[in-house]
Parts: C-alpha cells; sequence; structure tokens
C-alpha cells in the first residue's frame, strides 16, 4: 500500500490534469447534449469521477491526505445524490411513462 | 455547534413524532424545536470557536446568518396548516427535511474548510430536491424537481471542479491557508488558480440563481409547492449568499484582481435579468421568482462593495429580504391554495375580501421594492451606501436604482389588484391562526426595522 503513491507519481502531474479535464469535458458535453434523464445522470457521475481522479493524483504528489479525503466525501455525496435523483426518476417515469428530459416542458416563460 | 447538534437530533425526533395517530403535535413541536435551536444559537454571540478540527468556526458572523436562517423557517412551518388536515401529506418527514437541511445552511455559513463548504452545500441541496418534488402527482412539481435536481448535480460537479483546481494551485482546502499561499501575490498569472476561481464562481452562482446562472430558478420556483418555493427563496438563498461573501473575502481576498471584474459582470447582469424578467411575468410567483433573482444581485453588490460597510449591508439586507419573502410568498401560498390561481387575477379584490392579507401584502411590497419605512428601504440604502464608499462604482449605484425603481412597477401590480381590482367571483381565502400571528409578526417586524434599523444595523 504504501507505493501506491510513488506509483501515482511515475506519471506526470500534466497527464493526470489533461486526462481529467477531459473526462470532465465529455461529462459536461453529455449532459448538454443527450436528452435521456439516466444518461445525463451518467454524465453527472463521470465528472464527479474526473474530479475525484484530479483530487487523488494531486494529494499523492503533495504527500497531502487531505485530497483523498475529500473524495471519501465526494463518493458519500455522489451516493446520496444516487438515492434522491433515481427516486425522482423514478417518480417521473411513473406519471409518464418516459425518462426524456423534453417531454417535460410544462414550465415556461 | 450545538445548533447542529440540536437540529439533526431534533430532526430524527421528529421523524419518530410521525409515527404517532395524531398529526396535530407535530408543529408545535417543531416550532418548539426551533426555538430552542434559535436560542442556543444566541449562546455563541461573542463566543466564537472552531471546531472539527478547525474545519467549522461559529463566530459572530455565523451565528447572526444561522439567526435569520432559523428563525425563518420557525415563520415559514405554520404555512403548513393545509398539508395537517390532508390525510396522505407526509407531514413528519417535510419538517424533518427541513431542520435536516438548515444543518447544511448552517455549515455553509460557518465554513472554515472547503469540504465543510461542499458537504453544507449538499446538505442543503439534496434536501431541496426532495421537497421540489414532494407533490408526487402534480406533473409540475416532477418536473421542477428533475429540472433542479439535474441542474444541481451539474452545478456541483462545477463547484467540485474549482474547488479541486484551487487545491491544486494553493495546496490546502482551508481558506485562511488559501488567503496565505497568496499564489497572486508577486504579480505572476497563476493559471490554475485564476481558472478554478472562475469555475468556483460560476458553481456558487447557479446556487445563488445569479444570471447567467439562473435559468432554472423561475421553473423550479414555479413547479415547487408554494411552501418549499418559500424555502428555496429565503433560507437556502441567504446560506447561498452568506457562504460566497465569506469565501470571496476570506479566502480569496487578496486575489481580487482575479475575480473582480467577473463578478462586477455576473452582478450587473443579475439585476438586469431579475428586474427586466419580472416586468413579463403573468404569474405572481414566476414575478416573485424573478423578484428573487434580481435580490440575488443587490446581496451581490456587497460582495464587490468589499469593505468594512458591507459585512453589516449583506446582514441587514439579508434579513429584511427573509422577512418580506415569507411574507409575500406565505400570503401567496394562503390565496392560491383557495383560489387554485397564481395569477395577478388571483388577488382581485383582496382588499375587500381579507383586508388583513391585502394590508401584509402591500408591507411586503413594499419592503421587497425599498419604499422608505419599510426595513426593505434601508436594506438597500446600506448596500447602496456600502458600494458608493468604494468610491469608483458610482455607475453601479446609479443602474442598481434606476433598476430599483422599474422594481416598483411590478411590485404595486400586485397592490393596484388586490385594492383597485372588484373582487367578481374571489372569495374569503381561510387563515389559520398560526399562519395569521406569523404575518402579523413579520409585519411588525418590516415596520419596526424601517424606522429605527439601528437595532440591529450594526451588530457584526
Amino acid at each position: 500500500m504504501n507505493q501506491i503513491p510513488d506509483i501515482i507519481r511515475q506519471v506526470p502531474l500534466e497527464y493526470y490534469l489533461f486526462f481529467s479535464t477531459a473526462l470532465f469535458a465529455i461529462g459536461v458535453i453529455g449532459v448538454l447534449t443527450r436528452r435521456n434523464a439516466i444518461v445525463i445522470f451518467m454524465c453527472v457521475e463521470l465528472m464527479l469521477n474526473a474530479v475525484n481522479i484530479l483530487l487523488t493524483a494531486l494529494s499523492a504528489y503533495r504527500s497531502d491526505p487531505n485530497g483523498q479525503v475529500f473524495v471519501f466525501f465526494i463518493m458519500a455525496v455522489a451516493a446520496a445524490e444516487v438515492c434522491v435523483g433515481l427516486a425522482i426518476i423514478v417518480m417521473i417515469y411513473r406519471n409518464i411513462r418516459s425518462t426524456d428530459v423534453q417531454l417535460l416542458n410544462h414550465l415556461k416563460w | 455547534m450545538t445548533s447542529i447538534i440540536l437540529l439533526s437530533v431534533f430532526g430524527i425526533i421528529n421523524l419518530f413524532v410521525g409515527f404517532m395517530k395524531s398529526k396535530k403535535i407535530l408543529l408545535p413541536l417543531a416550532l418548539l424545536f426551533l426555538v430552542v435551536v434559535f436560542g442556543t444559537n444566541l449562546l455563541s454571540w461573542n463566543n466564537g470557536q472552531t471546531y472539527f478540527n478547525n474545519m467549522l468556526t461559529i463566530d459572530n458572523y455565523a451565528v447572526a446568518f444561522t439567526g435569520i436562517m432559523v428563525l425563518t423557517t420557525l415563520f415559514i412551518l405554520p404555512f403548513s396548516q393545509r398539508y395537517i388536515d390532508a390525510e396522505d401529506e407526509n407531514l413528519a418527514e417535510y419538517y424533518s427535511i427541513l431542520l435536516f437541511s438548515l444543518v447544511g445552511a448552517i455549515m455553509m455559513v460557518a465554513f472554515e474548510n472547503m469540504i465543510m463548504l461542499f458537504v453544507g452545500v449538499e446538505i442543503l441541496s439534496i434536501a431541496m430536491y426532495v421537497l421540489a418534488g414532494s407533490n408526487k402527482r402534480s406533473l409540475r412539481s416532477n418536473e421542477a424537481a428533475l429540472k433542479y435536481f439535474l441542474m444541481g448535480s451539474f452545478f456541483t460537479g462545477v463547484l467540485l471542479f474549482g474547488i479541486v483546481l484551487i487545491y491544486g494551485a494553493t495546496g490546502s482546502f482551508n481558506i485562511t491557508e488559501i488567503s496565505a499561499a497568496n499564489v497572486m501575490a508577486d504579480g505572476t498569472t497563476n493559471t490554475m488558480f485564476i481558472l478554478g476561481l472562475l469555475i468556483l464562481i460560476i458553481g456558487i452562482s447557479f446556487k445563488i440563481s445569479a444570471a447567467p446562472f439562473h435559468f432554472w430558478a423561475p421553473d423550479v420556483y414555479e413547479g415547487t409547492p408554494t411552501l418549499f418555493t418559500t424555502f428555496m427563496a429565503t433560507v437556502v438563498k441567504t446560506a447561498g449568499v452568506a457562504a460566497f461573501y465569506k469565501l470571496m473575502h476570506s479566502a480569496f481576498g487578496d486575489s481580487i484582481t482575479a475575480w473582480y471584474p467577473t463578478m462586477i459582470a455576473i452582478t450587473v447582469l443579475t439585476l438586469v435579468v431579475g428586474n427586466i424578467g419580472a416586468v413579463i411575468q403573468p404569474s405572481v410567483k414566476r414575478m416573485l421568482a424573478y423578484s428573487s433573482i434580481s435580490h440575488a444581485g443587490y446581496l451581490l453588490m456587497t460582495i464587490v462593495a468589499f469593505n468594512d460597510l458591507s459585512d453589516n449591508a449583506i446582514f441587514f439586507y439579508s434579513l429584511s429580504y427573509a422577512v418580506a419573502s415569507v411574507m409575500s410568498f406565505g400570503v401567496l401560498k394562503l390565496v392560491s391554495d383557495e383560489r387554485r390561481d397564481e395569477s395577478f387575477a388571483a388577488f382581485n379584490g383582496l382588499g375587500k375580501t381579507n383586508p388583513l392579507l391585502a394590508f401584509v401584502m402591500t408591507v411586503s411590497m413594499f419592503s421587497l421594492a425599498g419604499i422608505p419605512l419599510t426595513a426593505g428601504f434601508f436594506g438597500k440604502l446600506f448596500v447602496f451606501s456600502a458600494v458608493v464608499a468604494t468610491g469608483n462604482l458610482m455607475w453601479l449605484v446609479v443602474l442598481a436604482v434606476i433598476l430599483a425603481a422599474i422594481g416598483i412597477y411590478y411590485y404595486i401590480k400586485v397592490v393596484i389588484a388586490m385594492y383597485m381590482q372588484p373582487a367578481g367571483e374571489n372569495t374569503k381565502v381561510p387563515v389559520s391562526s398560526f399562519a395569521t400571528l406569523v404575518l402579523i409578526i413579520c409585519t411588525v417586524l418590516t415596520i419596526l426595522l424601517g424606522i429605527v434599523p439601528g437595532l440591529v444595523s450594526d451588530i457584526l
């Protein structure tokens, strides 16, 4: 276990930065373009995981455990969000028999 | 800190009391809990301490804003009277979720560490996703919940990415250490830091519905049951703005050049979008939603002001805005529940059928518009004088005053409907005694603060 930070450090920090930025951007594009509520939700999870990877890498490079502790908080909160989010999606599916967000357009100005 | 523990315990107790057959005890019990929390919160005044290994600081700033939020919740709960009579409503759960979400709100105003800010934001937001969809069979409520949830979790991701980039640049989550790292000090531009800061501003701007990230607010406010819209417009907004203010001034006060232009742009856009958008709304609830966006703009002006006056200005403005919003949304809830209509026409002739409700609504509209003899006037006055004191932002004050004048138009529209229009088929709206009491207390508070603002205007 003690070697894990060293293993992480074998890859330059910039690579982690670019990788997680790319992953984050894919998540953002997915949220903006997809129509299925569940797929949008998966893209949001992708964004959170991009953040987790970056936090772990930064934390290993700085030898500072704070970043990895934050990852646990993000995981716990993401799990809570999944519970509430899927419940909301199920509630909507029961009412309109679909998870397409474009069918929900009752509120407009 | 005591208030956080007490609220968590009281929330759980409330859930268990919900098993009892009679629902009558729930409301008095929840109100009692909130009064206890309000009292214990005041014990921390001038007795600041840090908790959890320097992750939370309960200072006077946190105590003052906790006071506003607990008081607002105390005022909101009595309007849930109608739910008590309905058999299938899960009243105990609603009260518990409101109490739990207050925990998140308190963490947001007391945070000392980015982790606490994030956890606080999430406790508050996840509770609000549930409450937004609490009317399970209404498609509007469903849609509001889904929109709020998808947008909210998206911007949570954005907020986190900002926090991580700032961690990468400064090496810490602690706001004092971030400020001490002072990466902008020697005139170098640290791309990672600036990018993180801007992304962080975007993330929090969403939570307080500042333009251009306000698009969710009118839809969500309209679809959510009015009781919980009141909570969103007051407690969630107060907590968000207070956290934003603390973050900008404590953590990024030294790197002001990096965020100042962005902040001014967001403030101006929020003021313009909120006030202009409210003018064209056909429904009172949407009008109030846009007006809450414009009030976020006035609150953001205190962040831009950034001087000795702004602490007290943001406190007084939050207090006056929260009290006036409880009154306006409360009357709207009573009227729209009875008349099944949220348009301006629902208020026709209210001055004849319910003189008390009409008077309360008039006072709250005047307070929101900033007309003298109400608390809202001094709120705006303090905010504007804080901005004037910076010396070089006169144009922002002039713009804000012009937009406040536009604001008077759409607030007066409600007053005209109540007093000038014939009642037609509109009948008397029944009001419970609890709700009447709260409305009277709020009205007295608004007028009292409008005559003697010195009571709370320089406590911070």
